[in-house]
């Protein structure tokens, strides 16, 4: 499958059509799976790695699955390509920027993707929208099975399925949420929420920001333990601290709206007009803009503009994507021109109203 | 100033923190250092810092017999090379989870497969490990033996 294919689309897990997506942006769960009898990735020679990926094209992605799956060659893709699936989220970074063998597969939703010779052989991964935690497992759980009926794994019964990082070796799953949590940070309560979930040891990390800092006030929730604790025992933990975090936000959002309605309409307004009418805009400015925006929607201050459209607006308008929608490459100066008119246009089309 | 663990000179001054904002000071020669920087993390005994050249360290000897790479060499990158090590450094991997999960054996998913009916795995990852070592060394018969042993064992 060629990305370009993507371009117009978001995968279902962005579309805000899932369980409380007015917090919770979307959940995904990812397995670490290795072949038995191969080195690990960091070990296995160039040939070796290329058997694997035969494997995985001419075996995995022939598995029984709900939808087609598409092999994609990620060592045949230019730069831009590799950065556009890494805004999808499809791939890691360091898949993208790793050398020799190595592919994803990805199924037409992109609910379902699996990474190939990134630090494991294989990481399965598979994305919802809103929190999902036991749909998610339930779909990786069947795709785990019926991949095991064509990839032998190595597993042992003490240590359960074997990685080549000892933090991941047991379940070899990661649980991550991830979460809008503006009203917390506009009410300087995240830090208090974040102190506590490092004492459950949950991990906590900003979304699409580049260093440690979260940009537009995305937050990801995943679990740490994979040893001595079932996938099950782990999902209900993370469950409940999103259920609290949820609370606390929505708590913290009626609570800005009551006291302070007129900073945050003000402050909606402001960040719409911006969108509007900008004509230079960058990626971090537009994710702290979104991020009003969205807030503004999901507390009744914006009409008129769908949260799909919020969500698709946020990952159109990543370097990658931006590029790849306008058809051509672009330096910075010309991706900010080309953000702000991107933005104008389709916020046009909705035509939304600050109340 | 002589070196803690043996009779060199000290040139290498670690300070390490403890729990409780406590610290040790270590003095040690270039080796010793090394062996106590990658050493997993675990109390002092007494006596350890002895005169004596403790068996403690984990040793070099200790090389993966499947895919080559030593305890050492796993210290440094934090990545594993093959499923087998888990049996390998087995004792050295032990405290170290601990440390990372607080748990040290599995309880989750197993695969719906018998693992028995997978021995194969084990000697095939051998296998590849002395196919790779025959082709560097242009033993292209011996090669060839090797491969034909990995696809009989492939597809039994
Ligand atoms: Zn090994």
């Amino acid at each position: 499958m060629n990305p370009d294919n993507l371009v117009q689309t978001t995968g279902e897990w962005l579309r805000a059509t899932g369980p409380e997506s007015d917090v919770v942006v979307s959940t995904r769960i990812r397995l670490a799976r290795n072949h038995a009898a191969y080195p690990f990735t960091n070990r296995a020679s160039p040939h070796q790695k290329a058997e694997i990926e035969a494997i995985v094209r001419e075996k995995v992605a022939q598995v029984d699955s709900d939808r087609p799956l598409h092999f994609i060659n990620i060592s045949k893709l230019g730069q831009l390509d590799r950065q556009f699936l890494v805004e999808r989220q499809l791939i890691s970074r360091e898949l993208a920027n790793a050398e020799g063998p190595r592919a994803v597969v990805v199924d037409d939703r992109e609910a379902v993707s699996i990474m190939v010779n990134e630090e494991d052989h294989l990481r399965l991964q598979v994305m919802r929208s809103g929190l999902a935690l036991d749909e998610a497992w339930q779909d990786i759980d069947s795709v785990d099975d019926r991949i095991e009926q064509v990839f032998d794994y190595a597993f042992s019964d003490e240590f359960g399925y074997l990685t080549a990082c000892p933090t991941n070796v047991g379940t070899g799953m990661r649980a991550s949420v991830m979460l809008h949590l503006p009203a917390l940070v506009l009410t300087k309560q995240i830090e208090k929420v974040f102190r506590a979930l490092q004492k459950i040891n949950l991990v906590v990390r900003g979304l699409y920001g580049e260093g440690s800092r979260a940009s537009g006030d995305f937050y990801q929730i995943s679990n740490q333990v994979t040893l001595g604790k079932s996938e099950s025992a782990a999902l209900t933990e993370i469950r409940e601290v999103n259920r609290q975090i949820i609370e606390y936000e929505r708590q913290a959002r009626t609570l800005i709206i009551k006291e302070t309605r007129q900073a945050i309409q003000d402050r909606v307004a402001r960040a719409l007009g911006t969108l509007q009418s900008a004509t230079m805009m960058t990626s971090e400015e537009t994710m702290e803009l979104l991020s009003s925006v969205r807030l503004g929607v999901n507390v009744g201050l914006v009409t008129g503009l769908p949260i799909t459209l919020v969500n698709e607006l946020f990952l159109h308008t990543q370097p990658a994507h931006l590029q790849k929608l306008m058809g051509t490459q672009l330096d910075g100066e010309e991706r900010n021109a080309a953000r702000a008119r991107y933005l104008r246009t389709r916020l046009k089309e909705a035509g939304p109203n600050p109340n | 100033m002589k070196c803690q663990k043996c009779t060199k000179a000290a040139t290498m001054h670690i300070t390490e923190v403890l729990p409780g904002d406590r610290f040790e000071e270590l003095h040690l020669c270039e080796d010793c250092a090394q062996k106590v920087l990658f050493e997993v993390p675990k109390p002092l005994k007494s006596g350890s810092v002895s005169g004596e050249e403790s068996d403690e360290f984990t040793p070099a000897k200790s090389a993966c017999s499947s895919c080559g790479i030593k305890f050492v060499e796993f210290r440094n990158s934090g990545r594993l090379g093959c499923p087998n090590d888990y049996t390998e450094f087995r004792d050295e991997l032990l405290p170290l989870l601990e440390n990372i999960h607080g748990e040290i054996r599995h309880a989750g998913k197993t695969p719906r497969r018998s693992p028995k009916a997978r021995a194969a795995n084990g000697e095939l990852l051998q296998l590849r490990k002395q196919l790779q070592v025959a082709v560097t060394r242009e033993a292209y018969e011996e090669a060839a033996r090797i491969r034909d042993r990995i696809r009989q064992l492939e597809t039994s």
